[in-house]
């Protein structure tokens, strides 16, 4: 494939701006104390990192476990410590902030035109509130863990078990407020931030996801917050709320949570369709089809996202009617999701398509989402989900929702981004070789398991019958590679912070306003403040312009 | 960027003459001190950080909910329990609790017209009876938690169903002519009184929190803060004061009068 859109500056004479937002002010305080969007998102994408790889590691842990069916590596109860972990760890420490906090918090303001975000202490404080909540997580993990599952789910949590589920319970409510005050920082950022010409219709869709996002972090997680209060209170005065012999319904802490927990993957979701959209268009250089539908589909899918949490509870004894209402209700956040992409199919369609990495991660997302998205579709419908839920098909959905789904694009927002955020580019071969691993490893580790579950194996299990081995000893060699996969990224993008090649400004010739500007940009990212004068994703615009350029310097 | 000392001087002489000062600012390209850098005008600083709180009380809104929804559930479940717990609140003292927090809530609003028209004194004052009718209200809710203590209905610590299967002999349920409740629905009033701390606890946490900004406001407005243009603060102080009011008006219709008539 040598068709490529990269453009770079000649290297003999391209230096990184010697002003930027890195090198502005030197010293650990200066990072620490700092209300510079990038810089917070620098620090989000150092702790996150962190973190993805202590959750990596126990996913390591139960796949080794898990490829034999006697449980011989741990105890069993050490290995419901380990899943428990790991979920936890994934999800309030990692996928949770994983886009919004990073890419989300560099680049909306960027993206808008503005200098920062609305409330940059705010934004400061969001970030220790998630160091915080990650130390009490490794407390947890010290202080010998805990095993209930990411879920809390009462009354096993509440009467049965007595590992740090208060310490847990802690990590997520401060983590939770850390991820409240992220979506209502973008929500008051796109609303008051724009620069003279961004009209709502001319937001990059990364906006318009990130802004459905935002509504979800803002009205879901003070529901987890109070649910977790309400089952810290029960565990140490007994206030029988979710207590049977007093009268109290364990069932009422399941619809708080998920509550919660529901929209909380469109939380995770929704930022990585943005970055798609982005990829997609710059990648296919054609506007996304559709703007519109895509733009509100994100919205469709944070507003319906919200009445079909129900669906985690098609077995635990909710009412027939109950089943109904939220089984259709989930059926239709397949259509907004749908609308994503078939828009994208479309964008692509006729467009000039190259498979730079960020594309490559692009394509994997597009795929394996529509898998993991179908088969929500046959947990959605109460009678397969009677049959299905609590098995590893359940897993491997989850999964290809949430790691070939919402990784991939982390993956495909990350090196589509790179090159703005450190001034580099990362090494081309290499990192296509890992998007293709990736995919590769992914596919060998999750496919598996939706056999697995329709054969009926339970997940959750340290141990299994002998006849399910050969599909899981597949699973274990798919998650070996995916580890191999992950690794790459983080060793090639160590090497390009000081070897990469000079990126210049817009070595994609994409047409956000962050590509206006140098890389790694200046403090106060536009030197003077823009005007948006043409639609987003406007490449007739972008080549005007650059004809422009090279006729000024001639 | 007009750096010469002449021109800053001159902004500088602009700002202490009032009415004016920044609209003559952001005309000579400076802006006052309490503009953070990254705004483009002291209007869009207000605007913003006014709908952040807004959103920010809206998140408010939705953590007090689940607690409402488990009353809501609960009290459909449970009714004769939760009218047998209701009439051992004090409707008395919750009144008055009710008419001190909106007297709060007047001399609040009074602090934020004191603070746009750039009186010192009077929002040193309004803000001090703010935080003496905030500390009332807790005085009056501490009261009120003495009483349960002393008739036994903390949940979980220290319950008794005494009131509940021989309201006669219980002045409270006496008043309002309770029958004694079996002892299975009686057992239920613990979670109505679980709700009804929770509730009311949170609430409280949120006065507490309040009434420690407000102390920190009054030591900065007689230093002379706020009554200088620059009235977000207070602005958005008093939004969450009036918040935490409302939330006290929906607890109190729903603890305590509810179920004053059958």
């Amino acid at each position: 494939m040598s068709a490529t859109i990269v453009s770079l500056p000649d290297q003999s004479t391209a230096r990184i701006p010697k002003v930027n937002f890195i090198t502005k002010e030197n010293g650990l305080l200066s990072w620490l104390l700092t209300g510079d969007h990038k810089r917070i998102a620098i620090l989000y994408l150092i702790s996150i990192t962190f973190f993805f790889f202590i959750g990596g590691a126990l996913a390591g842990l139960i796949r080794l476990e898990l490829l034999t069916p006697q449980s011989d590596l741990m105890a069993t109860d050490t290995y419901n410590k380990v899943f428990t972990m790991h979920g936890i760890i994934m999800i309030f420490l990692f996928l949770v902030p994983s886009v919004p906090a990073t890419l989300g918090n560099f680049f909306i303001p960027m993206m808008i035109g503005a200098k920062d975000l609305a409330l940059p202490r705010i934004n400061l404080l969001s970030w220790y509130l998630y160091v915080v909540g990650g130390i009490l997580v490794i407390y947890t993990m010290v202080a010998g863990g805990v095993d209930t599952g990411w879920t809390f789910t009462t009354p096993l949590s509440t009467h049965y078990i007595n590992t740090n589920v208060m310490s847990t319970g802690m990590a997520v409510f401060i983590a939770g407020f850390s991820s409240i005050f992220t979506g209502l920082n973008f929500i008051v950022t796109l609303h008051k931030m724009r620069c003279p010409g961004m009209t709502w219709f001319r937001l990059p869709l990364f906006c318009w996801a990130h802004y459905a996002a935002s509504i979800l972090m803002v009205l879901g997680t003070p529901v987890l917050a109070i649910a977790v209060v309400l089952l810290a209170l029960e565990r140490t005065v007994g206030i029988g709320v979710f207590d049977p012999t007093k009268g109290g319904d364990p069932l009422l802490f399941q619809h708080l949570f998920w509550f919660y927990s529901h929209p909380a993957v469109y939380i995770m979701i929704l930022p990585g369709m943005g970055v798609i959209s982005e990829t997609v268009s710059t990648f296919s250089r054609k506007r996304v089809f559709g703007y519109t539908a895509v733009a509100f589909s994100s919205v469709a899918i944070a507003v319906f996202g919200f009445f079909v949490w129900a669906h985690h509870m098609f077995i635990m004894g909710i009412s027939n009617y109950a089943v109904l209402v939220f089984s259709l209700l989930t059926m239709l956040v397949a259509v907004p999701s749908a609308i994503k992409i078939f828009n994208w199919t479309f964008t692509l369609y006729k467009g000039s398509i190259t498979f730079e990495t960020p594309m490559l991660y692009s394509f994997g997302f597009m795929g394996l989402f529509t898998i993991g998205g179908m088969t929500g579709v046959f947990l959605g419908a109460s009678g397969t989900d009677i049959h299905l839920t609590e098995t590893y098909f359940i897993v491997a959905h989850f999964h290809f929702v949430m790691v070939g789904g919402m990784l991939m694009a982390f993956l495909a927002g990350i090196h589509f981004w790179w090159p703005k955020m450190t001034g580099r580019m990362y090494p081309e071969k290499i990192s296509q070789l890992a998007a293709v691993v990736t995919f590769i490893g992914f596919n060998l580790t999750f496919f598996p398991q939706f056999i697995l579950g329709t054969l009926g194996m339970p997940r959750r299990y340290a141990a299994y019958p002998p006849e399910f081995q050969i599909l899981n000893v597949f699973s274990t060699a798919g998650a070996t590679i995916l580890g191999v996969g992950y690794l790459l990224p983080v060793l090639y993008l160590t090497w390009s912070l000081k070897y990469g090649a000079i990126a210049g400004n817009n070595p994609w010739q994409a047409t956000g306003l962050e590509w206006t500007t140098q890389s790694p940009p200046l403090t106060e990212n536009f030197v003077v403040t823009p005007i948006m004068d043409h639609e987003a994703y406007d490449y007739d615009w972008l080549e005007a312009q650059q004809a422009k350029e090279v006729a000024s310097v001639r | 960027m007009s750096d010469s000392p002449a021109i800053a001087h001159g902004a500088q002489a602009l700002a202490n003459s009032a009415d004016s000062a920044s609209a003559a600012n952001s005309a000579l390209g400076e802006h006052p001190a309490y503009q953070r850098h990254h705004f483009e005008t002291v209007d869009q600083q207000a605007d913003a950080t006014n709908f952040a709180m807004w959103l920010f009380l809206l998140t408010e809104v939705m953590f007090f909910g689940g607690l409402f929804t488990a009353y809501l559930i609960y009290r459909n479940w449970y009714y004769p329990a939760f009218v047998a717990g209701s009439h051992q609140l004090n409707v008395v003292w919750g009144t008055l609790n009710t008419l001190v927090l909106i007297a709060s809530s007047f001399t609040m609003a009074m602090g934020v017209w004191c603070s746009e028209t750039r009186r010192r004194r009077g929002l040193v004052l309004c803000l001090s009876l703010t935080f003496f009718l905030g500390m009332c209200f807790l005085g009056i809710k501490t009261i009120e938690y003495h009483e349960k203590w002393e008739k036994h209905h903390i949940p979980g610590l220290h319950y008794s169903l005494q009131s509940f299967l021989d309201p006669a002999h219980d002045e409270a349920a006496a008043a309002y002519g309770d029958k004694p409740l079996p002892l299975d629905m009686a057992r239920h009033t613990e979670l109505y009184f679980f709700l009804y701390f929770a509730m009311t606890g949170m609430h409280a946490l949120h006065m507490i929190i309040g009434i420690a900004i407000l102390g920190y406001m009054i030591v900065r407005a007689k230093a002379g803060a706020y009554t200088t243009g620059h009235v977000t603060f207070v602005e958005n102080f008093g939004l969450y004061w009036h918040f935490v009011d409302i939330i006290w008006i929906y607890l109190f219709a729903l603890l305590y009068l509810i179920s004053r008539h059958q």
